[in-house]
């Protein structure tokens, strides 16, 4: 394999055949594929399925934060967490938060791209502009907002000249967290959506044009249908993202449920029942009750793209 | 490179139509929508504490002061944050990508037993983050006594199956042909990946590389569970927990959040077209 370059000079060309080709990747590939991905799989296995096979474990137990003396008690805890309206509030705020976050992003940010992919000047300002609070840290965005909120200092009732109770009325917290994520996050699917639409040859858009369709027409009948496969990944990423909300709604509050316990999300809740409660086993049901939720919402999507390919588009 | 059509020049630059007048105007006032809380920290930070709290509140402060920065050097740990928000995101950037080339290319391009069983764990692993399944990830971490430490950071984060992904797609769209010449020629697989397959893969691991390295940098959940020693937090962490802990103040606060976003708007400024171009080539866009 360690070929000397004269071995290579000397050596006759061969001519090439389906059967070499396929002998070449059969023969060393089997031996090479699973060193190429044996490392990434040692840290997969150490950190994402043995975590995950523990959490079951530990799960049907009473296990403390400490993890001695954890006693088997088979499915107590999760007939405690169906039963629990703290796991249930929870679980709600962040579905709420996912239902406003989700269809705003996805709109916002496919409006900011077409701006941004139309306007034919400074384009690298626009997309700076668009993308740059995604570059703060979560903390910062939400330490931020939690100011701009704040109701006697704040500038979002300065400006808009209202008196709204923003983070401490439980009508208006989750929004205000809202919005903070909507500022800080859409930049990510903003870029998705601008590089997709560079990504549309200019050919189609010049035939449209000669047979006479307007700007609007042209949006509709080829951007939009152009961009189906992009909008259904940008919608999924955020749904899988926003399910899983802790530290905008966390910081915001000052590491506190919010008011009335409006803002806890299902995140909050487990570590809660982990870290303050020292609850690991209920902690870990409650998490493994996460996954497969979360699960099943990707399970569910596949399910419908796969159903939407074989239907014939 | 050679794998995607050339990048189409869209248009010649042109004169101002009225239509892009409009456009202009109207980008111009999104765009002051979205930096104005970020110029609104920044005049903040240049406020004294006191004028920063005055009701009625103001933009620009009356007294120019760089009181709150100073402030925030002499007393605070943030270089120290700084120093290891470094330390764990460099580390998890190279991890990441070495381990998630590998591991895409042996998915894409390489055959063994179990490839199609591994394949399908490895994008259930999806689903599993930290946010997921973080007390049993903690007491892992915990087990294998790297609790407030700098591995106990960085290793955790160094299985995104999502890069995984990104990089075996791309993989799979580079042709056979390039690699099965250089196998004739009597090249080895790793030869392969190193001088064929790693080259013409530079936009898809900038791009994965630099969103590695903004997640990283910005990662607040799993430094907030994992460390309780204000010596070995991150920007995100140090900013969040400590500078809060003391009753907030709102000037040094916004100062220490500036510095927290400055390096990923540095790296964004230099290699945005290469971010966007990474997007594109890696087809997270294209799907």
């Amino acid at each position: 394999m360690t070929a000397t370059s004269a071995e290579t000079i000397v050596r006759p060309a061969r001519a090439r055949t389906a059967a070499d080709s396929a002998g070449v990747r059969r023969g060393q590939g089997f031996q090479h594929g699973g060193w190429f991905v044996a490392p990434f799989l040692a840290l997969f296995a150490l950190f994402v399925i043995w975590p995950l096979l523990r959490g079951l474990y530990l799960s049907f137990t009473d296990a403390n934060i400490s993890g001695d003396s954890a006693n088997f008690i088979g499915r107590d805890n999760y007939s405690e967490a169906l039963k629990d309206p703290l796991m249930w509030d929870a679980l709600g705020h962040s579905a709420y938060f996912t239902l406003l976050v989700v269809p705003c992003i996805t709109v916002l940010a496919l409006l900011l791209a077409m701006l941004a992919h139309h306007i034919e000047r400074g384009k690298w300002l626009w997309r700076l502009c668009f993308f740059l609070p995604f570059l703060l840290p979560s903390t910062v965005a939400a330490n931020l907002w939690q100011w701009l909120f704040n109701p006697g200092t704040g500038m979002v009732n300065h400006v808009f000249g209202l008196e709204t109770p923003w983070l401490t009325d439980k009508s208006y917290a989750m929004l205000a967290v809202v919005i903070t994520t909507l500022w800080w996050t859409v930049g990510f699917s903003f870029l998705l959506y601008l590089a997709a639409l560079q990504g549309i040859p200019a050919h189609l858009y010049e035939a449209a044009k000669l047979d006479g369709a307007n700007a609007w027409h042209r949006i509709l009948h080829i951007t939009l249908p152009m961009l189906r496969n992009i909008t259904g990944l940008v919608i999924a990423l955020q749904i899988l993202a926003s399910l899983q909300v802790f530290d905008q709604a966390v910081v915001m509050q000052d590491f506190g449920p919010g008011p009335e316990d409006s803002t806890r999300t299902f995140v909050q809740y487990t570590l809660e029942q982990g870290f303050t409660s020292y609850r690991v086993g209920y902690a870990s049901a409650i998490s493994i009750i996460f996954f497969v939720l979360i699960a099943a919402v990707a399970l569910a999507r596949m399910w419908l793209l796969r159903n939407r390919e074989e239907g014939g588009r | 490179m050679t794998t995607a059509a050339p990048p189409v020049r869209t248009r010649p630059r042109r004169s101002w139509t009225p239509g892009q007048i409009v456009l202009t105007l109207l980008g111009t006032a999104v765009s002051a929508v979205f930096l104005a809380p970020l110029a609104w920290a920044l005049f903040t930070s240049l406020k004294s504490e006191t004028e920063a709290v005055e009701v009625p509140t103001h933009w620009l402060p009356d007294d120019w002061t760089g009181q709150a920065w100073k402030a925030l050097f002499e007393t605070g740990n943030i270089t120290d944050w700084f120093v290891n928000s470094l330390v764990v995101s460099v580390c998890v950037t190279a991890i990441v990508l070495l381990v998630a080339a590998l591991a895409g290319y042996g998915f894409a391009r390489t055959e063994f037993r179990g490839k199609g069983v591994l394949m399908g764990v490895v994008m259930a692993g999806l689903m599993v983050s930290p946010a997921v399944l973080g007390v049993p990830l903690f007491t892992t971490v915990q087990q294998m006594g790297m609790v407030d430490t700098y591995w106990g950071m960085i290793l955790p984060q160094c299985a995104p199956a999502a890069m995984v992904y990104i990089l075996y797609k791309f993989f799979q769209g580079i042709p056979r042909e390039l690699e099965e010449a250089a196998f004739i020629d009597g090249a080895g697989r790793w030869r392969v990946f190193f001088t064929i397959i790693v080259p013409l893969s530079r936009p898809s691991l900038a791009a994965v590389g630099i969103f590695t390295f903004i997640s990283s940098w910005n990662n607040f959940l799993w430094p907030y569970m994992v460390t309780n020693n204000p010596d070995l937090m991150t920007m995100p962490n140090g900013i969040a927990t400590v500078m809060n802990s003391y009753g907030i103040q709102w000037a040094q606060l916004m100062a220490g959040g500036l510095m927290a976003g400055l390096p990923l708007i540095v790296v964004f400024v230099f290699f945005q077209r290469q971010i966007v171009a990474g997007v594109a080539h890696t087809g997270l866009a294209g799907q």
